[in-house]
């Protein structure tokens, strides 16, 4: 493990040098709402794209209607939501149900603040980070984000004050308590390789020095059962199929948001989608290296011309993230959604307990290397000791049919 | 079921749903392209009114009673010199009620002469319900529209007259 220098946007650099300047505010604006816009219409093209994805799996042409090949569908369909009326019942707490929505949007958004999408670039004569902030706790920001997440959900179905947005809310919730710390656990696999929480710091460890860095630099690789158990964990932390137990319409009519109709309905759809959307870039972040790739003919168009500061980097952060949404499509059109118990049972049971087994053995190996001991004696008994614990679990654990006395 | 298993089953889902991804979707966008149907489709019923005689099988077998005939029988000179006149069955008027018509078919099996027939033409929608009763000489139109007898399946035989 290096040591390692905190980072710091070179903007705060600037602002501590040179004082306030409205240029200064007006980068940090930009920023932001650059983000923002970008995720809006990040969760449109999505839409389309999903659905466009899904038809081809199941042998239609999907929306071909609304603008070239459907593009606009997305926006017609949201233009449709906006002028519908907005209905609440009686027995509703009406504040919180309003706030709801907008409780469950923003944690996606500032999720998405942590992620760098880009390198360091200039804009107004400013050095940047392209990313809205760089925290030196970004991915405790992410884990807290995610944690947030839960409140839109659970108020939207306690506030609905009808009988299945409830049920659908504490269903929620216990999903995503639940794959909460397997989620925590994938994330933790990342973080003892990069040995740092800013992301930032994360995304430069993994910088690109030929083909083989995506098997050596990025940490997907190396933390193979973290990235998996971090898609898994990921995948039921959006409620996205095959964990949307939230929304099992067959069982909940429409989960936590049946009551909810018009704008704030349309609200809950984009905050989905948002959020899975910042899970992919998140998951890129950590796991696949960001914005790193390699450059485009860095020899004639300069390491540091415009296309290889500002785009490339875009562009691979971009491809990155799409391919990570193409595996959520075609998770979506493959699988059919779990049960409750099965849910359950495979969060609490194997997903967890596989979790802390790995991050054990990463730190053994980890520790055996800053220690110099024998990497593979280490990680063995490591995964003996882990392996011992999980034996003497299950062991406590009643087995099916059998009836225990103290839960009669 | 073990861990492995469902790990294959879960992966030869996504398996298939990737290789239907490859071949290109089957939608036909019906009012820009019209749909190939199967050569035996039911879309409407023809009638060959020559073949008719207004025998009343087929309005009689109707399970809807969507089938009106009248008729009435003139006299013809009889075939030979001196022979007794014949009688002939007329058609006045052959209606099917498509907006009653189940398209069972049965009209068809019953008919012993082959006056109705089974035409894959089905674009004849219209605005009023009352529209839907096609006369004779409309029924008489799609006959122009039934596609030739397919062959007889192997094993199949003419009833009646035996070699």
């Amino acid at each position: 493990m290096t040591h390692l220098v905190a980072i710091v946007d070179p903007l705060m650099h600037t602002f501590a040098k040179s004082g306030f300047s409205w240029s200064f505010l007006f980068v940090v604006i930009i920023k932001v709402l650059i983000a923002f816009v970008l995720l809006l219409v990040g969760v449109m093209v999505y839409i389309w794209g999903m659905r466009k994805w899904i038809a081809d799996m199941q042998n239609r042409i999907g929306p071909d209607n609304a603008g070239p090949h459907g593009v606009l569908q997305t926006l017609a369909d949201g233009i449709k939501l906006f002028f519908k009326e907005q209905t609440m019942p009686d027995s509703a707490d009406r504040v919180v149900f309003r706030i709801a929505p907008y409780l469950s949007i923003l944690p996606a958004f500032l999720m998405f603040c942590v992620v760098p999408v880009g390198g360091t670039v200039s804009i107004l004569g400013h050095k940047t980070f392209l990313q809205v902030a760089e925290l030196p706790f970004g991915a405790m920001w992410i884990l807290a984000c995610s944690g947030v997440g839960v409140y839109g959900v659970m108020l939207a179905g306690w506030s609905s004050g009808s009988k299945y947005p409830l049920l659908g809310s504490v269903r929620a919730s216990a999903q995503l308590l639940s794959y909460e710390a397997a989620f925590g656990l994938g994330i933790l696999g990342a973080l003892v390789h990069a040995g740092t929480l800013s992301t930032r710091e994360i995304v430069n460890l993994q910088a690109w020095s030929g083909i083989g860095s995506i098997f050596r630099d990025w940490y997907w690789f190396p933390a193979i059962v973290a990235f998996v158990i971090f898609l898994i964990a990921a995948v039921a932390e959006t409620n996205h199929p095959p964990f949307d137990l939230v929304e099992a319409e067959q069982e909940l009519v429409g989960g936590f948001h049946t009551e909810y109709s018009g704008i704030r309905f349309a609200i809950f759809f984009l905050a989905e989608f948002m959020n899975l959307i910042t899970m992919s870039a998140v998951a890129t972040t950590l796991f696949l290296g960001g914005p790193n790739g390699p450059m485009l003919w860095p020899s004639r168009l300069g390491a540091h011309g415009v296309i290889n500061v500002w785009l490339m980097p875009v562009f691979w952060f971009g491809a990155k993230v799409i391919t990570l949404l193409f595996g959520t499509v075609w998770l979506r059109a493959s699988l059919p959604r779990l049960r409750y118990d099965q849910l359950m049972s495979f969060g609490w049971k194997y997903l967890i307990e596989l979790a802390i087994l790995w991050v054990m053995v990463e730190i053994a190996i980890e520790v055996a290397n800053v220690q110099s001991w024998n990497r593979g004696v280490a990680a063995l008994i490591a995964v003996v000791a882990g392996a011992g614990l999980y034996g003497i679990l299950m062991l406590c654990v009643p087995k099916p049919g059998e009836v225990v006395e103290e839960f009669r | 079921m073990t861990v492995g298993k469902q790990v294959k089953s879960m992966l030869g889902g996504l398996g298939v749903t990737f290789r239907t991804m490859m071949k290109p979707a089957v939608t036909v966008q019906y009012p820009h392209e019209k749909e190939e149907v199967a050569p035996r489709s039911r879309g409407v019923i023809a009638l060959k009114e020559e073949n008719c005689t207004v025998c009343m099988l087929c309005a009689r077998s109707c399970p809807d009673w969507c089938i009106y005939i009248e008729g009435h029988k003139e006299k013809r000179p009889p075939r030979r010199e001196g022979g007794r006149e014949r009688s002939v069955s007329v058609l006045d008027r052959f209606d099917i009620d498509y907006a009653l018509c189940m398209y069972c078919g049965i009209c068809v099996e019953v008919c012993p002469f082959d006056a109705l027939h089974w035409s894959p033409e089905f674009e004849y929608s219209e605005i009023s319900i009352a529209e839907l009763l096609h006369d004779k000489e409309r029924l008489n139109e799609w006959e122009l529209t039934v596609p030739e007898a397919e062959p007889l399946e192997l094993g199949a035989e003419i009833k009646g007259k035996k070699k």
